[in-house]
């Protein structure tokens, strides 16, 4: 925990009232204090990941289990040394060598997977609603590491943890309120669950959030969600804080949803020209993996004091540890933690 | 076949269909109504004493997926028209004929004729030969019949005999992959999802066809404002056009998708409030005429799935008519239109004997006790699986006894 006292509006209860919940499913069902905690609690991890010897014993002798379902490179790496630097014990199974792919079914796997005792079960898998089926058959908390086009808590979460970071820094003007900040988030929204997540998170605490996209990549009523829905990239940018870039799949690049690369980069990526249109301190912010030249360009996410895509990653593996950390406290029998 | 003495059901409020419930008794010889109202039994009848209850004809549920005799009988369903959707698909004659003699005596079914062999949409099957073989209409089954060439010169062959064609209003152009419709809740729950006009589209093309061909089209679900609006016009300027729903569209809305309950996955995907409201007022005004339940019983490898995963449908035999006398209970539509829905119109436009309390017709007899509680419990549910969105629900009414063909069905 930070030694500075606590700001007000992230006041939460004591003990395991401060996140009651036994899974991390989603941004759906948290309350503003529950993501402010696990943000809290990530702080402690940032300082030690940034210390020569980066080892907590917390989860000493406990199991985690990545199950993932999807292809993922960096999240599955960020998963497996937050798990490690707390000093659990971690497996990797890949669905490809899996038995999904001789038909077992997903509730088999799951069943499986709790027959062996894992003690916290980290899952992406390309359907939505597919970790909450999971989560439902196993005693274990299970971590959403992403689920169709439903939700990715973990990584909205530390997209939050960056730009708390950012607003507490020195060298950003504006004051650690969400609620105060202009957020564009610009890309396929229609297919990403990074942009429901983060939609979720930043309305929750408050924050203004306009999104952008073509209109083929826009889901329906998504003003529902509490953001503004723009297809014109350049007043969706205007004056905004935090300009967030999502990932184009490039199997979508050409045909039904878009013509080409070329008109994409030309309508709707971010060019230093048209980063001069969002506020002067405005953090620039990618999920990744980029399509370098295509939704952003390289001189816009190699900007040392704009750019927030590399702090991102930082402070990913520091928000999945405090996530694993505050999941097990229960199991762990940490005192004020009693079970759900 | 088994001797029959006349049947005579006494003391019970006779739902004919035509008109309010009045007090009366029915006859049956054979398997035939000989006389309602108020006639007496002779020697020698078997008697039934309705007590007062409601007795009508049995439903006739125009179209299911799966033969479930348990299920039908407890929901009152005495004839069940059976979508080609079997596999192998109703396409071919021998087919049709084993469905049709697949339930009897105590259930009849009426085979629905696949379109296009194999339901591929691209050849036209045996149409007349399964006709007589016990086909009662020909639709695409739960699919859209894309090649509009296609599906006129199948509506034409279809007029020439008379047959009523079954259509499944989603353009699959628009449809694709989804499972929920657009909107709010499909945007939260990240579900692939279509716009609700892929309905209205396709119904437009449907009629437009069924013009030229001058073929009887009834449209099994129509779940949306629009569509309802498009039927309603159509039938204004006189077209030979009927269209269903299933309770599940006037009873449920697509916020029952939250937490990617599989059990609300259906065909077409359930929709928004507004089209329910839409719904429930079409049930009042006329425009649709027949209420199905669509029955499909799944089992946990096809619904213990992700959303996307899990096959659509539902088990809604034994719901269909507690869900539809909750309409009456909220004044949406009184009994004598209860009764149109469930029984006269299907057996109009199956073109069968049945459906109505009148001398002449087939002998099938619901006794219903329109208020009778019980609570829907998809784990003790007379049908093959128990795939309700209605789980743990109270409802109201029941079949008591039910007769086909004169012959008491024991359950």
């Amino acid at each position: 925990m930070s030694d500075e006292p606590t700001p007000s509006s992230t006041r939460y209860p004591a003990g395991g009232d401060a996140f009651p919940h036994k899974h991390l499913i989603g941004i759906a069902p948290l309350a503003p204090w529950e993501i402010h905690y696990l943000l809290d609690e990530a702080e402690q991890w940032v300082r030690l990941n940034r210390q020569p010897a980066k080892h907590a014993d917390a989860l000493a002798g406990l199991t985690i289990i990545n199950a993932f379902f999807e292809n993922s490179t960096r999240t599955l790496l960020s998963f497996e040394i937050a798990g490690k630097r707390l000093g659990a014990d971690v497996v990797n199974m890949h669905a490809a060598q899996s038995s999904v792919k001789k038909g077992e079914t997903l509730i088999d796997t799951a069943t499986t997977l709790n027959a062996m005792r894992a003690d916290a079960i980290v899952i992406r898998h390309s359907s939505s609603g597919a970790v909450q089926l999971i989560a439902d058959k196993v005693d274990c908390p299970v971590l959403n590491a992403g689920d169709g086009q439903h939700e990715h808590p973990t990584q909205a979460l530390l997209d939050a943890l960056t730009m708390r970071f950012w607003l507490r820094s020195d060298d950003c003007p504006l004051s650690d309120e969400f609620a105060k900040l202009k957020i564009a988030i610009c890309g396929d929204i229609m297919h990403s669950r990074v942009a429901r997540s983060n939609i979720l998170l930043l309305t929750t605490l408050g924050a203004e959030v306009r999104v952008c996209a073509p209109p083929a990549l826009m889901p329906a009523a998504i003003e529902q969600m509490k953001v503004t829905p723009y297809h014109d990239f350049d007043a969706a940018i205007e004056g905004v804080d935090v300009v967030m870039m999502l990932r184009l799949q490039m199997e979508r690049m050409a045909g039904p949803f878009i013509p080409s690369a070329r008109e994409y980069r030309h309508l709707f990526g971010l060019t230093p020209e048209r980063l001069k249109r969002a506020a002067p301190h405005a953090l620039v912010m990618h999920p990744g993996p980029m399509n370098r030249g295509v939704e952003i360009d390289s001189s816009v996410a190699d900007m040392l004091e704009r750019s927030a895509i590399t702090r991102q990653v930082e402070m990913g593996v520091a928000l999945r540890m405090a996530c694993l950390d505050v999941l097990t406290r229960r199991a762990r029998g940490v005192e004020g933690w009693n079970s759900l | 076949m088994i001797p029959r003495e006349p049947l005579t059901i006494t003391g019970g409020q006779l739902l004919t269909g035509s008109g309010a419930p009045s007090a009366g008794s029915i006859r049956c010889e054979g398997d035939r109504i000989v006389a309602t109202g108020d006639v007496a039994a002779q020697n020698g009848d078997r008697t039934h004493d309705a007590k007062g209850k409601i007795v009508m004809p049995g439903i006739i549920d125009l179209g299911v997926f799966e033969i479930d005799k348990p299920a039908f009988h407890f929901g009152g369903i005495t004839r069940a028209a059976l979508m080609p959707d079997q596999n192998p698909p109703l396409d071919y004659p021998a087919r049709v004929r084993f469905a049709a003699s697949y339930g009897k005596p105590d259930l009849w079914v009426h085979p629905i004729a696949a379109a296009t062999r194999g339901l591929s949409g691209e050849e036209l099957p045996e149409l007349g030969l399964m006709q007589e073989a016990g086909a009662r209409a020909v639709s695409s089954g739960r699919q859209w019949l894309a090649d509009s060439g296609m599906m006129l010169r199948m509506m034409q062959y279809a007029a020439m005999l008379g047959l009523p064609v079954i259509s499944h209003a989603e353009d699959a152009g628009l449809t694709g992959g989804a499972v929920a419709t657009a909107g709010e809740m499909a945007t939260r729950l990240g579900l692939p999802s279509a716009p609700a006009e892929a309905e209205a589209l396709a119904i437009m093309r449907d009629i437009a066809l069924a013009e030229i061909a001058g073929a009887h089209l009834h449209i099994r679900q129509v779940t949306t404002a629009a569509g309802l609006d498009l039927v309603r016009a159509a039938k204004k300027r006189g077209l030979r056009l009927t269209c269903g729903v299933s309770p599940a569209y006037f009873m449920l809305s697509d916020i029952a998708t939250a937490g990617f309950l599989t059990f609300t996955r259906l065909s077409p995907p359930l929709r928004s409030e507004a089209d329910r409201q839409a719904v429930r007022a079409a049930l009042a005004d006329g425009t649709i005429d027949t209420i199905a339940s669509g029955h499909d019983p799944r089992g946990p490898e096809d619904k213990r799935l992700p959303f996307v995963d899990a096959a659509p449908g539902m088990a809604g035999a034994e719901t269909l008519l507690p869900l539809t006398l909750s309409l009456v209970r909220d004044g949406v539509i009184d009994m004598a239109r209860l009764c149109e829905l469930l029984c006269v119109n299907p057996a109009r436009i199956l073109g069968v004997e049945a459906g109505r309390l009148e001398p002449g017709m087939e002998a099938d007899i619901a006794v219903i006790d329109p208020d009778r509680p019980w609570i829907v419990d998809s784990n003790r549910m007379e049908a093959q699986a128990g795939n309700t969105p209605f789980d743990k629900q109270p409802v109201q009414g029941r079949a008591i006894a039910l007769f086909k063909g004169g012959q008491r069905i024991e359950h």
